[in-house]
This record gives structure tokens, sequence and C-alpha cells, in this order.
């Protein structure tokens, strides 16, 4: 093992990407990142197994989005706009809106992953939060262990996230009525669960309010959904500036 | 359980929203870094999460469809805001959400 990675490493210190990296670990203490991250945030999956039953899609639907959408936030807005009664254009626009960071990220891991073909698209499929955050925190053990962290955690959300989305769809199938079993507050706390740790300054919290009062403000006068929508002109108007 | 999407509306959504989810993730692996480089950009796009993360906890826990109303729900997400402030992990945060708007549900 440690052999090989010996000559994975000489290999990559030949290239451009970060040549002048030394690996200092072997990628132990990366492996037990990846899976950490994998196990919890593939645990969040239930929320939204139940989140999708909770708004009247199927369980073969709620898994398709956990197997084909495969990002979170996106998948969550998605059966949120219409479990609050909007339609398939503000779902879509919201997800979409929300998935637009995976852009960048892809952007940033596509040197780390120096993948072609077909293991190109599936790094993209598996480029998430939680893959690229796990990559990029492996940094000062070097170029390999980023790579690696990329693909394990990657791998391991994907299996993890789908396999409790199937559990939370048939639990939740099971419950009936959402409201009965608080289903219904489960989805907005997962929500909120998804929201808090991207609080990190004032003036993200401030964001974060703004938001809220925004879409409440604007919720009698537009139709179901688009409020959520709307809200992304705050963010607009808080990011135009430099802060 | 009543359903709040018809089936092909739930298909459509389904579709659209993976389809577009997924273009998005491959097209920053294909275009150049400096099509997404612009300052702006960026940093707009850094808030949209959260805006959209906000609105969607507002919309999910406060509105009946065009209307602003406090409900079971509210009683759900006061308590998953207190146990976030105590740093309790994101299951427990749910599951108390979860348990504690049912009890208000059944009770009222």
């Amino acid at each position: 093992m440690r052999r090989r990675l010996a000559l994975e490493a000489a290999s990559y210190r030949s290239r451009s990407f970060d040549k002048n990296e030394i690996v200092r670990k072997p990628p132990r203490d990366t492996r037990r990142d990846a899976l950490s991250v994998a196990v919890t945030v593939g645990a969040y999956g239930v929320a939204f197994g139940a989140a999708g039953i909770a708004a009247g899609f199927s369980v073969l639907q709620t898994c398709l989005f956990s197997l084909l959408t495969f990002t979170g936030a996106s998948q969550f807005a998605a059966v949120g706009v219409i479990a609050a009664g909007g339609g398939a254009l503000s779902a879509v626009a919201a997800a979409t809106m929300l998935g637009t960071r995976n852009a960048l990220y892809g952007l940033q891991m596509a040197p780390l992953v120096r993948a072609t073909g077909i293991k190109r698209i599936m790094a993209a499929h598996l480029t998430i939060d939680e893959s690229t955050g796990v990559a990029l925190a492996q940094t000062p053990r070097g170029t390999i262990a980023m790579r690696y962290g990329f693909w394990l955690t990657g791998a391991g959300v994907y299996l993890f996230w789908n396999l409790f989305t199937l559990l939370g769809a048939l639990g939740a199938k099971a419950l009936g009525t959402p409201a009965a079993w608080g289903l219904d507050a489960a989805v907005p706390a997962a929500f909120l669960g998804l929201l808090w740790p991207r609080l990190t300054t004032t003036r993200l919290r401030v964001v974060a309010g703004t938001s809220m009062v925004f879409a409440l403000l604007v919720t009698p006068w537009l139709p179901a959904g688009v409020p959520i929508i709307a809200s992304v002109l705050v963010a607009v108007v808080f990011g135009w500036k430099t802060p | 359980m009543e359903d709040t999407v018809t089936t092909s509306t739930a298909w459509l959504v389904l579709g659209a929203t993976s389809v577009l989810c997924f273009a998005i993730k491959v097209l920053g692996y294909f275009i150049p870094e400096a099509w997404l480089a612009h300052p702006r950009l960026q940093r707009v796009n850094a808030l949209v999460p959260i805006s959209l993360l906000s609105a969607l906890v507002m919309a999910e826990g406060l509105v009946d469809k065009t209307r602003v109303v406090i409900d079971h729900r509210v009683g759900g997400l006061l308590v998953a805001l207190a146990l976030l402030f105590a740093k309790a992990p994101f299951p427990v945060v749910v599951v108390s959400a979860a348990v504690t708007s049912a009890l208000i549900y059944h009770l009222h």
C-alpha cells in the first residue's frame, strides 16, 4: 500500500498540479474524515426521504431524486416548493439556483481530479459540498490525499445518502398523514439545520434574517413558491458591492 | 394522505431538476475558469444558498399556500432553533422538531 502510494506520489510530483506539494501522511486520516462525513451527511437522507413523501412524491420518485439529482439542498428545495403549494417551474428554478455552486466546486476540483471520459462525468456527479469540502480540507496533506478525500467522500455520501433516502421514504410512507407525525415541521427544521452551519459571520446572519423577512412580506402578494425564488434578490443586493 | 402534487408534475420536477443539476455539475468540469471568475458573480453566488434556505424555512414553517400562518409547525421550528443554538446534531434537531409539532397537532 505504502509502496504504491510512493509510486503515485512520484508520478504526481512530475505533473504540473501542486508539484511542490509533499505527501506528508498516508491518507488514513483522510479516510477517517471522508467516512465520518459520508455517514453523518448520508443520514440526512432520512429527512429528505420523508420530505419527498410529505410533498406527495412516490417512494420511487423520491429515491430517483437522490440517485440522479444528488445534491441535497437542491433536492430539499424541489420537494419543499411543491410541498408549499408552488408550481413545477418554481420548484425547478429554486433547485437549479441552489445547484449553481456545484459548478464553482467543479472548477476547483477539475485540476485535482484530472479525470477524463466517463470518470470525469462520475467526478462531476459526485461534486457536492461535502466531497469538495473534504478534498479542500486535505490541502496540508498533499494532492493525493485531496484526490482520495474527494472520491471517497463523494462515493460514500452517494451510498449512504441513497440508502437513507429509501429508509426515510419507506418510513414516511408507513406513517401516513405527515402532520400527525410532525413531518411537516421536520422539513423546515431540516432547512434550518442546513442553513445554520453556513451562518459563520454577522453579515451572513443579516442576509439570512433579511431573506426570511422578505420571504414572509411578499408571501401574500405572489403565487405559492415564488417568494422562495424571489429571495434570491436579497442575495443579489447584498452581493452586488464588495462588503 | 392528501397529495400536493399530480403524478405528471412530480415526474416533470424530478426530471428537470435532475437534468439541470447534473448539467451544472458537468459544466464546472468543462468551462474555462474565467467565465465564472467574475467577483460579483461569485459574491452573489455565495449568498444564494443562504437566501434560498432562509426563505424555504419560512415557506415551509410559517406559510400555508399564500398566507402567513402560525400553527403546530412553529412549535417544532422553535425547538429546532433552540437545539441548534445548543449545538445539537442534525438528526436530533429534525426529530425533536417533528415530535414537538406532532404533539401540538394532536393536543390542539
